[in-house]
């Protein structure tokens, strides 16, 4: 597998580090290059898969020695069995879900726990940005209104209430901007949400 | 004809066994001979073997020409060869005609040694179980313990999942491609419309034709035009002869009207010449008969339970005859024995064929993997 660089690692791949245990069992959603997925396994001697739509992608995790799966996400998890996985992660990939719900849900059937990330459209500049009339762009939603694959943006106070409504539990949550934990107001201060998650009751 | 990064000027070779096979069947070869051809050069380890399982027409000879001036190379020649995806500067490959073939092994056209005629009809009905224990009988005798890779496409993906089922220990890597873990019931019955039209040819003499002077010409090509229907997709045979008119008008008549017409029946004359009946017969009961779940209640993830190597699955999304439904059957296997394994649906215009054909992402993706083999 390639050597990734912990410094040039998304700072939110590193946080997922903290909240995957070692040698344990790993579905990547939407894992792009490979890139999480190698730096898990190289890190926490993971073992696992990924799942990604897109040829380009694809090619590259597999070029990085990653066991890619082509699917559409959209369609679901079939052929992965229940509970088969210690973690499923979802990174940044939520807002741009069209079946949200059935998803999370898929999440939760075919792992133990669940990470999703998403970007915050509660933090304060996209506020502003709204304030003043227009769509948020910015580092973490570099699209315009036209353009954009995300479809289904939300905020934090939306996803807590998400998870209350679907019986989620939120095992951990951490809120960042650029990096750095939010602490106070996160709902506003936040432009990165990041939740550990299992079935309520379980 | 010179080729950059082709495999050249080969030659085929004859391997014959004189230890008796049993065959699924309970009929027993007491000998055989299995043709084959190589690419490349086996490295002093052994380690760098990859064998090609061919579909239901394909033969020994995968890659290369036998003489300069021969119309067409190997099957697949397009993967194969110095710097081409399958590089022969890395890999030993091998191809093989499974037995039952009609291009130089033992099959119903080939001389039974035991009364100097050929086998005719008598020849047994032999299955993908049978090929590969034929085929690990195969490197044995070429001295190789272990191959770095098992690659078939179609009926030749079967048989890579069947050397997973029969011989695990000696594959490291698995290519699956546009194949399934059984035929649907309306795979089946395009098989059987092909048997039909060969086994009712009055030229057909119930296999003995060969005594007879005769060949099931008339039977084997129309088994042939509709093996094309089916491997083509609706939309590349839209894009290729549309409804456009041989004659450039209507000629109110049952000869050749439109281009698609002329196609079928070209490609139905030339491989009514080529091939043998009987082998076609038998190619598509090996197809009809593979189900490795089955004695496995269905659970083709018990099937593949002691499989040990690393997979890759690829699919065709307008492949209907093996649809990519099929192959995420096995995909899903895989996954739940937890085995390595890389699944590409590949978007191609094709249908079945685009196995065969040199699309850049596919040919990537066959690269890209080939490339991370260690030999």
């Amino acid at each position: 597998m390639k050597n990734a660089n912990i410094t040039n690692i998304r700072p939110d791949f590193a946080l997922i580090t903290n909240w995957v245990r070692a040698k344990t069992k790993v579905l990547d959603l939407g894992c792009g290059d490979g890139t999480l997925l190698t730096h898990l396994h190289e890190t926490l001697d993971t073992t696992g898969y990924g799942v990604e739509k897109d040829d380009v992608n694809w090619l590259a995790a597999l070029k990085n020695g990653v066991d890619v799966i082509q699917m559409n996400l959209e369609d679901g998890l079939s052929g992965f069995e229940d509970q088969s996985f210690d973690t499923v992660i979802l990174s940044q990939t939520l807002q741009a879900m069209h079946n949200t719900e059935t998803i999370v849900e898929e999440m939760l059937r075919v792992g133990r726990e669940a990470i999703v990330t998403f970007p915050n459209f509660g933090y304060w500049r996209n506020r502003l940005q709204i304030a003043t009339g227009n769509m948020p762009v910015s580092k973490t939603l570099p699209y315009q209104w036209y353009d954009t694959p995300n479809v289904h943006l939300c905020t934090i106070h939306d996803f807590d209430q998400f998870c209350i409504n679907h019986h989620i539990q939120v095992i951990e949550r951490k809120v960042i901007t650029d990096g750095e934990d939010v602490h106070v107001l996160p709902n506003l201060m936040g432009n990165l949400a990041m939740y550990r998650l299992k079935t309520a009751g379980n | 004809m010179s080729e950059s990064n082709s495999v050249g000027i080969v030659k085929a070779q004859v391997a014959h066994f004189n230890k008796p096979l049993t065959l699924q069947s309970g009929a027993v070869l007491p000998q055989y001979h299995l043709a084959y051809e190589t690419y490349g050069e086996l490295n002093a380890s052994k380690t760098n073997a990859v064998l090609i399982c061919h579909a239901l027409s394909g033969n020994h000879h995968v890659a290369g020409r036998y003489a300069e001036d021969d119309k067409y190379p190997g099957w697949w020649d397009n993967l194969i060869g110095p710097g081409r995806p399958l590089d022969t500067n890395k890999f030993f490959v091998i191809g093989l005609n499974n037995l039952g073939g009609c291009h130089g092994s033992s099959g119903p056209s080939s001389v039974d040694p035991l009364t100097d005629r050929p086998y005719s009809a008598t020849f047994p009905v032999v299955t993908v179980e049978d090929w590969v224990e034929s085929q690990a009988r195969l490197l044995d005798y070429l001295g190789i313990e272990q191959l770095a890779a098992v690659i078939g496409g179609s009926l030749g993906g079967m048989q890579a999942l069947q050397w997973n089922i029969a011989f695990p220990e000696r594959v490291r890597h698995a290519f699956v491609i546009a194949s399934a873990p059984n035929l649907t019931a309306q795979n089946m019955a395009f098989n059987e419309v092909a048997r039909q039209a060969i086994i009712t040819d009055p030229e057909f003499y119930d296999g003995d034709y060969y005594n007879h002077g005769t060949v099931p010409r008339r039977g084997l090509r129309i088994a042939r035009m509709l093996g094309h229907i089916t491997y083509l997709s609706d939309d590349v045979m839209g894009e290729k002869f549309g409804r456009k008119l041989r004659h450039g008008e209507l000629k109110y008549g049952f000869d050749v009207e439109f281009e698609m017409e002329s196609y079928l029946r070209y490609q139905g004359d030339k491989f009514a010449g080529e091939f043998d009946a009987n082998t076609y017969l038998r190619m598509t009961r090996a197809l009809d008969y593979f189900d490795p779940a089955k004695a496995y209640a269905g659970d083709l993830s018990q099937a593949l339970r002691k499989a040990t190597a690393k997979f890759i699955v690829i699919s065709f999304t307008t492949d209907w005859r093996f649809s990519p439904s099929r192959s995420r059957e096995i995909v899903q296997a895989l996954l739940d024995n937890a085995l390595p394994v890389k699944y590409a649906e590949v978007t191609s215009a094709h249908g079945h064929d685009a196995f065969l054909m040199p699309d850049p992402h596919y040919h990537d993706i066959m690269r890209a993997y080939l490339e991370q083999v260690k030999v």
